[in-house]
């Protein structure tokens, strides 16, 4: 399992925007660096992100090489009510990962 | 040769010589800011995997860290400040690296840490994150004035193919430019760093390498008492300044 | 004392701003070509934030905000950044509703050298709003060979 930093705010009003911050390890490798015997390194990325509150999707991002190493995105979402909050990361190779926070809005 | 070498180091501001100022200082503001708030920072991910192997038995027979240090942030608060410290058992100076992987030989029996791996820079970064903010404050015994005393003649003098010495980087061209990126001063407040140039964190030594190679000299061992040294001088140096780890570089 | 000629070379030349190929261009193009179904692309409403100068292209933040109410009736449906001279000419895209609150994305990105990037926003009514952005990456000292 990949190393996830999640920045959600636990409490919150409701209607209030929040900003969501997730940071994951992974190399992102692009699929057009050479390794030491000049071979192109197979790419394998994140290619995709999404965030679900209380089951329904309210962010999705599709990735691509160009995406830093430990892919950080932020985005915004409006606290409709409480309940969890996950996010998945899929990529290649098979790489798939989900962490769910818990929002508590009143 | 002396007008290349005043080419090599034309243009820009000239920091004055007698003020320290940490790396981070001469980075552009979107990375200090990506070292400053830790949900940018992707060094802290880093720190949490060493928090998860803290206390995590390498062998089932074994103790956890935390089963002897107990509290990280109590335990390891200030250690990373006082490293390289003398280590009387062996009668040499070890740095944060080497206790920590003779502390997985001698208390753990576990599969032992090698330097630069995953495991070692968690457990590097996430002890040395205990003591962020906190001045560095090298111990003062005698075994360790010779250490730093070697290391500092290390820092000056000149080698490999470009036969350079540190000090005339870091002492004479201190915030100046050098190609694309400006020459700090070349401080060691923020290691184990989240170097963007390797998309991961490395050690102190694995940044001390990579400058003896720009020289085209050949680069000390990974734990070799060289190095262990020049880290002793440069913490001398860098004496009351404020551990940053993980820090950001270039 | 020999100074490596690349060391050199490479020190008035890093401030330059390469001039883009047409090949560069045509990708670029095609790709948003894609993202717009061919639509006009207007300019405005769309605020990339992105250093002009970036010391290490393997992580420069950016941020892109669209100027939106985020309601049923005006909001932004996706936002798309796109890149000239990485071999891949897309960077990323996203999916955004009333729910988002606001029409923005932040994070972290590669550039291979200096280019243009451009962020492009589709709105709930169909049209396409974009800013782009020149940036300079300073090249890493070749100081580790
Ligand atoms: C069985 C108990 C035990 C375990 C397990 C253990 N240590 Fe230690 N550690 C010690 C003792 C005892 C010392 C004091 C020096 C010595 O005897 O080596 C020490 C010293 C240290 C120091 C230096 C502290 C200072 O103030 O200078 C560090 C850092 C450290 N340990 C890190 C670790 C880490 C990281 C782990 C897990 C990978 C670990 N230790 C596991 C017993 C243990
Ligand atoms: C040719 C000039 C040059 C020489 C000689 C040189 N360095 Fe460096 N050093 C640099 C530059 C430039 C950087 C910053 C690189 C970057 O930002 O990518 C650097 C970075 C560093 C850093 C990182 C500072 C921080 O903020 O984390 C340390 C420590 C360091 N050097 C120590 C040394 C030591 C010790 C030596 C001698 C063994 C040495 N350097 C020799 C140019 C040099």
């Amino acid at each position: 399992m990949a190393r996830v930093l999640l920045r959600v705010p636990t409490m919150t009003e409701k209607g209030s925007v929040i900003e969501i911050r997730a940071l994951i390890q992974h190399v992102m490798e692009t699929g057009y660096r050479p390794n030491a015997q000049g071979e192109l390194q197979p790419r394998d990325i994140i290619w995709t992100f999404t965030c679900r509150y209380g089951g329904e999707v309210v962010f999705n991002a599709t990735l691509s090489p160009a995406i830093a190493a430990n892919p950080f995105i932020a985005f915004t979402t409006i606290a409709t009510q409480s309940g969890p909050v996950s996010f998945t990361w899929e990529g290649d190779n098979g790489f798939a990962q989900t962490e769910t926070r818990h929002i508590t809005v009143t | 040769m002396k007008r290349i070498a005043l080419a090599l180091f034309a243009c820009c501001s000239i920091a004055s010589a007698d003020e320290r100022r940490s790396g981070l200082l001469d980075m552009r503001p979107e990375a200090q800011a990506m070292q400053r708030d830790d949900s940018m920072n992707p060094g802290m991910l880093w720190v949490l995997d060493g928090e998860a192997l803290w206390g995590r038995k390498p062998t089932p027979a074994a103790q956890s860290c935390a089963d002897c240090h107990g509290d990280a942030a109590a335990s390891m608060r200030g250690v990373a400040a006082r490293y390289p410290a003398f280590d009387q058992a062996s009668g040499s100076a070890i740095d944060l690296a080497g206790r920590i992987i003779q502390c997985r030989e001698a208390h753990q029996a576990g599969p032992p840490l090698a330097r630069e791996s995953k495991e070692l820079l968690a457990l590097s970064s996430f002890v040395a994150h205990q003591s962020r903010g906190l001045p560095i404050a090298p111990p003062e015994d005698t075994g360790m004035r010779a250490v730093r005393a070697l290391g500092q003649r290390i820092y000056n003098t000149r080698m490999g193919q470009l036969d350079l010495s540190c000090a005339q980087c870091h002492d004479d061209h201190a915030g100046r430019r050098l190609a694309g990126s400006s020459i700090p001063q070349a401080h060691p407040t923020g290691y184990p760093i989240y170097r963007l140039e390797w998309q991961g964190v490395g050690s102190l030594q694995r940044r001390l390498r990579g400058c003896m190679v720009g020289v085209r000299a050949e680069p000390f061992a990974y734990g070799s008492s060289e190095f262990i040294a020049i880290e002793a001088y440069l913490m001398e140096r860098a004496r009351g300044m404020a551990l940053e780890t993980p820090a950001i570089r270039p | 004392m020999t100074i490596s000629r690349r060391v050199l070379l490479a020190a008035p030349g890093a401030l330059l701003l390469p001039a883009p190929t047409r090949a560069d261009q045509q990708k670029l193009a095609a790709a948003l070509r894609d993202f717009t179904g061919g639509q006009p692309m207007r300019e405005g409403r769309v605020r990339l934030d992105v250093s002009p100068l970036v010391e290490n292209g393997n992580a420069v933040p950016i941020s892109v905000m669209v100027e939106t109410p985020m309601t049923a009736a005006d909001h932004v449906r996706r936002i798309g950044v796109f890149n000239e001279r990485n071999p891949q000419p897309i960077v990323i895209t996203a999916q955004f509703g009333p729910r988002s609150g606001r029409a923005f994305l932040a994070t972290h990105i590669r550039l291979a050298t200096s280019q243009a990037l451009v962020a492009v926003a589709e709105m709930n009514d169909g049209s396409f709003w974009s800013q782009r952005v020149e940036v300079i990456v300073t090249l890493a000292a070749c100081i580790e060979g």
